[in-house]
């Protein structure tokens, strides 16, 4: 049975770790999550970002949601926004796109082009 | 939506949009196993008698990006869909009720869904959100409070990953403890 005790542990491994932390300005990610995006599935894309950011040691980065942007016929929805403001909108999100945005946006600070709004528009 | 959790989400997303600090979830299985109730109160902003009448209207909404607003209806009609009941009360300034019900054993009852996704994906987005999970069935009871946790890490986030991998532990025990053998989709 898991005990409320266990979060003192947790607190005190967490508290040794963020003092190992980089205040460096990271990425926001944005998930839209009104009737439109969570009946598309935005919520396990969500969660995807927020363990797939985790095993990564990215701490500087945060996971945030949103209501309806206004595409709803592209959900689930995502919007990246790096640290210096640019903001790239990816759409039809999935789980594994999730992992790929993950690895080389916010890691490797290149765009996924294929899945953002802009791309699905010219087809 | 494919299940109770994803209705859930939704409706607590209204919660939120309506700078709600306070939300209580409360699922119970009653009336001999026989209902399944679902109710969510919260202490947003409210609705005004006039807002209330027409809110389980597809038509009606707040947000400025689309004219049409599923959330509620879309709960209430699968709650009808399986001979259960809708309701949804408010007061202007003191918050909100939506309380479903769901005829356990209908064939067109949604499953439950991962209702421990749910409450961390809330989390996710909003650290600061008092919020109440209350499950029952019969005598038995368990109940999962933010404020409690917020308390023990002292100064560390709820939502740090290690914390929300403890209350996704914490829930399904709970989930499983209390809904298990009872909703045939919870093995016990």
């Amino acid at each position: 049975m898991k005990s409320v005790a266990e979060l003192e542990e947790i607190r005190k491994k967490t508290l040794e770790k963020i003092s190992l932390r980089t205040n460096a300005d990271g990425y926001r990610v944005v998930v839209g999550m009104a009737t439109c995006g969570i009946a598309a599935g935005a919520r396990p894309v969500m969660t995807a970002f927020v363990e797939e950011l985790s095993k990564r040691n990215i701490s500087n980065s945060n996971v945030t949601m949103t209501g309806c942007i206004g595409v709803c016929r592209l959900e689930p929805v995502v919007d990246v926004i790096e640290p210096n403001g640019n903001k790239v909108t990816y759409v039809n999100m999935t789980p594994e796109k999730a992992v790929r945005v993950v690895a080389e946006h916010i890691i490797n600070g290149r765009a996924c082009l294929e899945y953002t709004i802009s791309y699905e528009d010219k087809k | 939506m494919r299940d109770l959790s994803l209705h859930l989400m939704d409706i607590v997303q209204n919660s939120l949009t309506a700078n709600a600090s306070k939300i209580d979830i409360m699922i119970s299985v009653l009336n001999e196993r026989e209902d399944l109730r679902v109710c969510i109160t919260d202490n947003g902003r409210g609705m005004d008698e006039e807002f209330l009448k027409k809110v389980i209207d597809p038509f009606t909404t707040t947000r400025t990006t689309r004219r049409v607003g599923l959330g509620i209806p879309l709960f209430k009609f699968s709650a009808e869909r399986c001979g259960g009941t809708f309701n949804i009360s408010s007061k202007k300034g003191s918050g909100t009720i939506v309380e479903a019900t769901f005829k356990v054993n209908n064939i067109d009852r949604p499953p439950l869904g991962s209702i421990t996704d749910t409450i961390i994906s809330i989390l996710i987005g909003n650290e600061g959100i008092g919020l109440d999970l209350i499950l029952e069935c019969g005598s038995n009871h368990f109940s999962f409070r933010t404020d409690e946790v917020t308390n023990l890490l002292g100064g560390v986030s709820i939502s740090e990953y290690e914390v929300l991998e403890w209350i996704r532990g914490y829930l399904e025990e709970g989930i499983k403890v209390i809904f298990g053998g009872v909703l045939n989709e919870v093995s016990s």
